[in-house]
């Protein structure tokens, strides 16, 4: 990263943000990957994991390349979600009918339990954050081409 | 009591945010209103709904904020504001009236009627193995709802790229180099 200091905001921000994306970024898998245990679930977590990667290009500018995400990546990551979850339910099939869980149901209060609850959950974070976090981007390359013209 | 201070809240905020001139106030009235949502769900009791709720609010607030600040988008007041007014009346007393009758025929607030939600309630656990309820309904016994979820969110990605993406817009700009 060249002449960091320029783009972006002030160095306090980016300081305060290298040190709270990473916990943000778990804070996010923990509530997806729970979702079927405590308060929160896929649409959530993926949310806050978008706020992530949101909080990092509003700190270092959208030139850095900090988050490593091109727009292309991230809409083939949504469209995967997507498929993901329609997967979880194609999968139901196999018992007979559509979104019937079949996998086995486990231990009540523990992480594997509930059948494919936490596979949907998973996919559907996956979904929701990268599509929400496609969309900030093309609403900040949108804002940046119309700058340069 | 606290929910009723917090709608009138709400209502006081959404009138800040129509009348006030200024366009990056009236983003910040819209985000009182959404986070006193926030905290109405959570003094009804609904920890799922509150957590989203916050969380696509500030990235509601943080994706308008970007779009208003450095623009000085006119703000349209005038017009035929006898007319807008009256429709605008006439409108809210039809709703008000239909909706009067209508609202007397629900159960009282805090009461449901339990016909479908008893079995929910009575077999969720049992049935799914989650713990959390709402989990359960929205992703078990209602998930073919979650699935047309998804794809309104994926249509709406889907647009949102079609008409923003950048290789349309480049050649754009070739085109316009070469004119």
């Amino acid at each position: 990263m060249k002449d960091d200091s320029k783009i972006g905001m002030s160095l306090i921000v980016k300081t305060i943000t290298r040190l709270i994306v990473g916990p943000i970024l778990i804070f996010g898998a923990y509530i997806m990957l729970r979702g079927h245990l405590s308060p929160g679930g896929g649409f959530a977590g993926g949310v806050i994991i978008a706020l992530s990667f949101v909080l990092l290009i509003l700190a270092f500018g959208r030139d850095a390349k900090v988050s490593k995400v091109s727009i292309n990546l991230a809409s083939n990551l949504e469209s995967i979600g997507a498929l993901m979850f329609l997967c979880v339910a194609l999968l139901g099939f196999l018992g007979g009918s559509f979104f019937l869980n079949i996998l086995n149901k486990g231990v009540p209060f523990k992480l594997f339990s509930a059948g494919t609850i936490p596979l949907s959950n998973l996919s559907i974070g996956l979904k929701v954050g990268v599509g929400l976090f496609a969309i900030f981007l093309a609403l900040v390359i949108l804002e940046g081409t119309k700058k340069n013209k | 009591m606290e929910l009723y201070i917090l709608l009138i809240f709400m209502i006081f905020a959404a009138l800040v945010a129509i009348e006030v001139k200024d366009l990056l106030s009236s983003v910040i009235a819209m985000g009182a209103v959404g986070f006193s949502l926030c905290l109405a769900f959570l003094i009804l009791k609904a920890p799922d709904l509150a957590i989203t709720q916050l969380v696509v609010e500030i990235l509601c607030l943080i994706i308008l904020i970007r779009a208003t600040t450095r623009k000085d988008i006119p703000l349209v007041v005038e017009g035929r504001w006898v007319f807008n007014t009256v429709s605008t009346a006439v409108f809210m007393a039809v709703f008000l009236f239909f909706a009067f009758h209508a609202l007397k025929e629900l159960p009282f607030f805090g009461q449901p009627l339990m016909s479908v939600v008893k079995k929910y309630l009575e077999e969720g656990m049992s049935k799914t193995g989650a713990v959390n309820l709402v989990a359960a309904v929205i992703l078990d016994f209602r998930a073919y709802d979650t699935l047309g979820e998804v794809a309104v969110l994926f249509t709406s990605v889907v647009g949102i790229m079609a008409v923003l993406r950048r290789p349309g817009r480049n050649n754009l700009k070739e085109k316009n180099h070469e004119r």
